[in-house]
């Protein structure tokens, strides 16, 4: 598979073989197993998915609900082609691809739960606000080879984005708990 | 041009479907979804503009062309010299001849160097633009296997080896968003947004999905390859972009032809 690799994207550059090919020990296990790994391989998954959770410097797990709202909707960003250039270079979590959160925007994706009334689901207790940051920092520190992307340990958002987007799953002003 | 005209009823149907949405539940919301984008599909499969590259597809096949002025009309696409009618069903393909598991574009680019005298670059530039030759030629030869059935090549070595290959591609997870194949096509009745993503390890999802490829899409105003929709399925997950008619490509058409194996072939279709 490798060679195939190789010869297909032989236009990638070495960057873009690290940051977009070359894969890490979890997506190579999860590839392997078809994300559904045997116990021993799943716990360690989680294992080293929690050993490598970071946060904001500040130590504030809740950030700015407005930003995080916006973040959740923005959809482009970070795609590589000369067929159709990048015109979002903003990255953002495209939440809404996968899961309906404000009940004003109707063209919800389901490949994940819906996550509408969140705070009233979860509570807003600080174990509910560490959870939810880790879950969206890393989904695979509490599910191995979950689909959803490793938003804050790939790097794609940053741990501050990362605590706006729990702001906007449990602040009681957020469109998603009205 | 001509088509913007058609394009606003569509922005209006998919308006009035969101908000005829609004107030349901998740499941009635997902097969409420569902059926509005599917009636619209219908109505517009009664127009569908990929017939305007068919018929020039048609055209391109017999006029002379190339350094020798040669037509194509003696392309051997799997089932011998000039035999169009289900070939593109069991493609892709392995063929003595270049040694290699071919698609369509591929073997079409063959033809073109062999017959017609061309060089790679020549047969192959501006490939994806809309009205290229690739793009007719393609819709053309796909559109006479129109009711035939998906016969998925597995005899030789090689296709079994790019099935494989291809398989192995569909779970291989790696980028900034861990993408696979699989995330978004391995589960059933899933949406990204309001855009079905179908179970392609699902048979009557395959075959649902891979009968109607090529198709006119409406969003980009062209028809698109099986090619084309792979090459930006990687650029949403954040792959670089593979060389046109490359490996993964054709392993991984190779593989959904396995899975949408026996169902009718419908294509050109028509997608958002």
């Amino acid at each position: 598979m490798n060679d195939a690799l190789r010869r297909s994207f032989s236009n990638a550059t070495p960057e873009e073989w690290k940051t977009r090919l070359d894969q890490d020990r979890a997506q190579i296990l999860c590839s392997q197993h078809r994300n559904t790994p045997p116990p021993e391989i799943a716990a360690a998954i989680v294992g080293e998915a929690k050993s490598s959770l970071r946060y904001p410097p500040n130590g504030k797990l809740l950030g700015d609900w407005r930003k995080g709202e916006e973040i959740a909707l923005l959809s482009g960003g970070g795609q590589l082609s000369r067929l159709a250039p990048e015109r979002a270079p903003k990255r953002g979590g495209n939440c809404y691809a996968c899961h309906a959160l404000s009940p004003r925007e109707v063209a919800a994706g389901n490949l994940g739960p819906s996550l509408t009334g969140y705070a009233k689901l979860r509570g807003t207790s600080d174990a509910s606000v560490r959870y939810t940051y880790e879950k969206i920092f890393n989904a695979q520190a509490y599910l191995a080879c979950s689909f959803m992307p490793r938003f804050g340990h790939n790097g794609w958002l940053t741990p501050e984005q990362v605590a706006d987007i729990t702001a906007f799953l449990l602040d009681p002003q957020s469109p998603v708990n009205r | 041009m001509k088509l913007c005209a058609k394009r606003w009823p569509i922005a209006i149907l998919l308006l009035c479907t969101a908000w005829s949405i609004v107030a349901l539940g998740d499941e009635a919301q997902d097969a409420r979804a569902r059926d509005e984008i599917n009636k619209y599909r219908e109505m517009l499969q009664e127009g569908n503009p990929a017939e305007l590259s068919e018929a020039r597809g048609e055209e391109l096949w017999a006029t002379p062309a190339g350094p020798k002025q040669a037509t194509l009309e003696q392309c051997d696409l799997g089932l011998g010299p000039g035999k169009l009618e289900g070939a593109y069903a069991k493609l892709p393909r392995y063929f003595p001849d270049t040694a290699q598991v071919q698609d369509l574009d591929s073997r079409l680019t063959t033809c073109m160097m062999t017959l017609q005298g061309s060089t790679r670059e020549q047969a192959t530039r501006d490939w994806h633009k809309a009205d290229s030759e690739m793009e007719a030629l393609v819709t053309f030869v796909a559109g006479k296997s129109r009711g035939v059935k998906i016969e998925a090549a597995n005899a030789r070595p090689e296709e079994q080896q790019a099935s494989a290959l291809g398989e192995a591609l569909f779970f291989r997870r790696s980028g900034p968003l861990d993408f696979s194949c699989a995330t978004c096509h391995s589960q059933p009745d899933k949406r990204i947004r309001l855009s079905e993503v179908r179970d392609l390890l699902v048979p009557a999802d395959a075959q649902a999905v891979l009968t109607q490829w090529p198709a006119y899409r409406m969003s980009q105003g062209q028809v698109w390859s099986m090619e084309r929709r792979l090459i930006d399925c990687m650029r949403q997950m954040r792959w670089p972009e593979p060389q046109y008619q490359s490996e993964v490509i054709i392993a991984l058409e190779a593989f959904l032809q396995k899975q949408a194996d026996g169902g009718v072939m419908q294509a050109p279709g028509i997608k958002r």
